[in-house]
């Protein structure tokens, strides 16, 4: 079965096509990258191409209200990172960022129209406890975890539990590595730290090199959790790869990399869905080389009507049949990915029971209360949307 | 249903017959936006499925699929409508500067009343809309960085606790929804705009008094003038995207204050704060 036709990835493929949309394709292609969070690189993209102005004003509204957003989202990024630095600094470890934060320090074309809500930052197993230590002297805590969240962070997560700031509400997530302790793939997060690069324009924050980079997005959308920002996560890695690995000789030595660090299925399965979903160019060697992390031919049908429908929106109007189904499927393999089935289960029903409100959860869901502390967004960045 | 309200369009998506019953009874007079029209946000407002609908009914929002809220018991499903509404403009729409509060009219000036919850000025605005004062807003100031001027959304006004029967006595007239109890605000019900109001939906107005009402009981009505600088850092305290619009923020609200006198305003009785504003507005006009 074929998969449904997405009005999004295709504009965004084709800006030019935008302004001869009808209004009813304006309300669903907002609608597809509001629900992806792809609007901003859709108000972008039209902006760069100079094709914003040709917009009917009623959707430009909404794109120009979102490009906005991000623009203050730049720069409340580079005064938390110097909070962020200072506290790093303190605990003399080098500060490595990673995905959103990393993209907009360090100036990559993701980071150009994507926000992103946690600061997410890398460090060595041993200095977790200074690190923790050092930031909660400097406003970050987390508090608003119930036991069993702390517990299941500590003891099996490859991060420590979200830290919030008390004052400036930014939320830091320190990893000692890229996926969980318990998942089947183990990167060594050394080698990772070794290779990290300093940012062109403020050398002290460091992030991780081109392919590392690339390497961690991938095995962050296909093995780390769920699906739930697949499509952005996706032209986050075409951005990447197309700024990143410009000749044959850095395609071998991504591939050389992801063999290295044991990630040369994640990275199969990105190139994989970069070519069927966003139809990019893989080199034909590539392919062959990766070839053999392929499942049999039955599997990869099974896999591409999976990954291929988790890829597109979740909005009414890319769903079929099939939809409903591939999201189950792929949050239960994020869970599977994470952790052995003695775990999972007990953890999944856990989940599911508190989510019917069943079992009583004072934290869990970070939703905000209708209306609740409304007005002083005077905080140092955005609100949550 | 595409509904306009002021310059936005809402699609509302929703099973339920008690809310629909509610946006009949306060909406009516509402134009409905030509089906061509752009819709704004997609919205939705339904009972959850499953095991929960038996046990412990719960109404869910969802703007595009986008879930901001925790549910709330089924029996609240209009009021998390009106809010998720709020929400849809005040995190989306950017091309205005917005301040919690509410803003009526009288002879072209408008009164902006920004407040937290809990003041007494939803009580305020709604009666001033009763004796004559167009409302554009109870809950969302919306400010044209452009123009200085204050559009219109002319939504119901919502009601809390005690204000319900203050506001049914005041103006027994007046079409209030059945009260919503125990919600996290208390009681709530609303209220449908005036005529006036809903005449005047498409009409701007140019900011003119900022009167931060305070409800103390038995107290006597007191008008007290604010500095510039402090009338202008309470609407920042107010504001929901004042940091995020950075420069254009500060100029905004800077032009805001050119035009406005900042008041305190201490009240217990209804009547009497209005008649001095309304003595305000016509001394103003005399001039």
């Amino acid at each position: 079965m074929s998969l449904p036709a997405c009005l999004l990835i295709e504009t965004l493929l084709a800006p030019e096509r935008a302004p001869v949309l009808t209004m009813a394709e304006w309300e669903t292609l907002i609608g597809q990258a509001r629900a992806s969070q792809l609007l901003i690189r859709l108000a972008t993209l039209l902006r760069e191409q100079s094709l914003l102005q040709d917009i009917p004003p009623a959707p430009r509204r909404h794109l120009e209200s979102s490009l906005r957003l991000h623009q203050r989202q730049l720069q409340a990024v580079r005064w938390e990172v110097e909070h962020l630095m200072l506290a790093f600094r303190q605990a003399e470890i080098p500060l490595v960022l990673l995905k959103g934060a990393a993209y907009a320090v360090a100036e990559l074309p993701p980071g150009r129209c994507r926000m992103f809500s946690d600061f997410d930052v890398l460090v060595r197993r041993d200095q977790l406890e200074r690190i923790e230590t050092i930031l909660m002297m400097h406003g970050w805590s987390s508090a608003d975890q119930n036991e069993y969240d702390q517990r299941y962070y500590r003891t099996w997560m490859h991060e420590l539990p979200p830290m919030r700031h008390i004052l400036r509400q930014s939320v830091i997530d320190v990893h000692h590595n890229l996926i969980p302790d318990t998942a089947r793939l183990r990167p060594d997060p050394e080698r990772l730290l070794a290779a990290s690069v300093p940012c062109a324009h403020r050398p002290e924050v460091r992030v991780l090199c081109g392919k590392d980079m690339i390497l961690h997005s991938a095995v962050h959308l296909f093995h780390d959790g769920e699906f739930d920002h697949a499509l952005r996560d996706l032209f986050d890695i075409r951005d990447l790869v197309a700024h990143f690995i410009t000749d044959e000789d850095r395609w071998r030595a991504l591939i050389a990399r992801a063999e290295e660090l044991k990630l040369s299925q994640p990275l199969h399965y990105a190139l994989r869905y970069l070519q069927r979903t966003l139809r990019v160019n893989i080199p034909h060697a590539v392919h062959t080389v990766l070839r053999r992390n392929e499942p049999g031919k039955l599997g990869v049908g099974v896999q591409d009507s999976v990954f291929g429908r988790g890829l597109l929106p979740k909005h009414g109007s890319c769903d079929d049949r099939l939809s409903g189904l591939a999201r189950t499927a792929l949050y239960i393999r994020g869970h599977a990915l994470r952790m052995p089935p003695r775990l999972l289960l007990p953890h999944l029903l856990r989940k599911a029971l508190m989510r019917s409100n069943l079992l009583a959860d004072p934290a869990a869901p970070r939703r905000q209360e209708p209306l609740a502390g409304a007005a002083t967004s005077t905080a140092g960045r955005p609100r949550r949307p | 249903m595409r509904l306009q309200t002021g310059p936005f369009v809402f699609r509302i998506n929703s099973p339920l017959p008690k809310v629909a019953e509610s946006l009949h009874l306060l909406y009516d007079a509402f134009p409905l936006a030509e089906p061509d029209a752009f819709a704004d946000f997609h919205v939705r407002i339904r009972i959850s499925s499953g095991l929960r609908r038996v046990l412990r009914p719960q109404s869910i929002f969802d703007l595009d699929g986008i879930e901001p809220f925790k549910p709330l018991p089924g029996k609240q499903a209009f009021a998390l409508l009106e809010w998720g509404m709020n929400w849809c403009i005040y995190s989306h729409a950017h091309q205005f500067l917005i301040i919690h509060g509410a803003v009526l009219e009288k002879h072209g000036r408008a009164i902006l009343l920004p407040a937290p919850s809990g003041s007494g000025k939803s009580t305020l605005c709604a009666a001033l809309m009763c004796r004559g004062w167009r409302l554009l807003s109870d809950e969302l100031i919306l400010i044209d960085p452009e123009t200085a001027e204050i559009h219109s959304l002319c939504r119901p006004v919502s009601l809390k606790n005690r204000s319900i029967d203050v506001m049914r006595a005041f103006a027994p007239d007046a079409l209030i929804t059945a009260p919503i109890p125990d919600t996290s605000k208390g009681t709530v019900a609303h209220m449908r705009p005036s005529a006036t109001s809903f005449a005047g939906i498409q009409d701007h107005a140019l900011p003119w008094r900022v009167v931060f009402p305070r409800y103390r009981e038995h107290s006597a009505t007191q008008i007290s003038p604010l500095s510039r600088a402090d009338t202008f850092m309470r609407l920042v305290d107010n504001a929901f995207n004042y940091t995020l619009l950075g420069t254009l923020g500060f100029r905004t609200l800077a032009r805001v204050i050119d035009r406005v006198q900042g008041l305190d305003a201490e009240y217990s009785a209804l009547d009497d704060i209005i008649a001095r504003l309304d003595a305000l507005v016509a001394a103003e006009v005399a001039r």
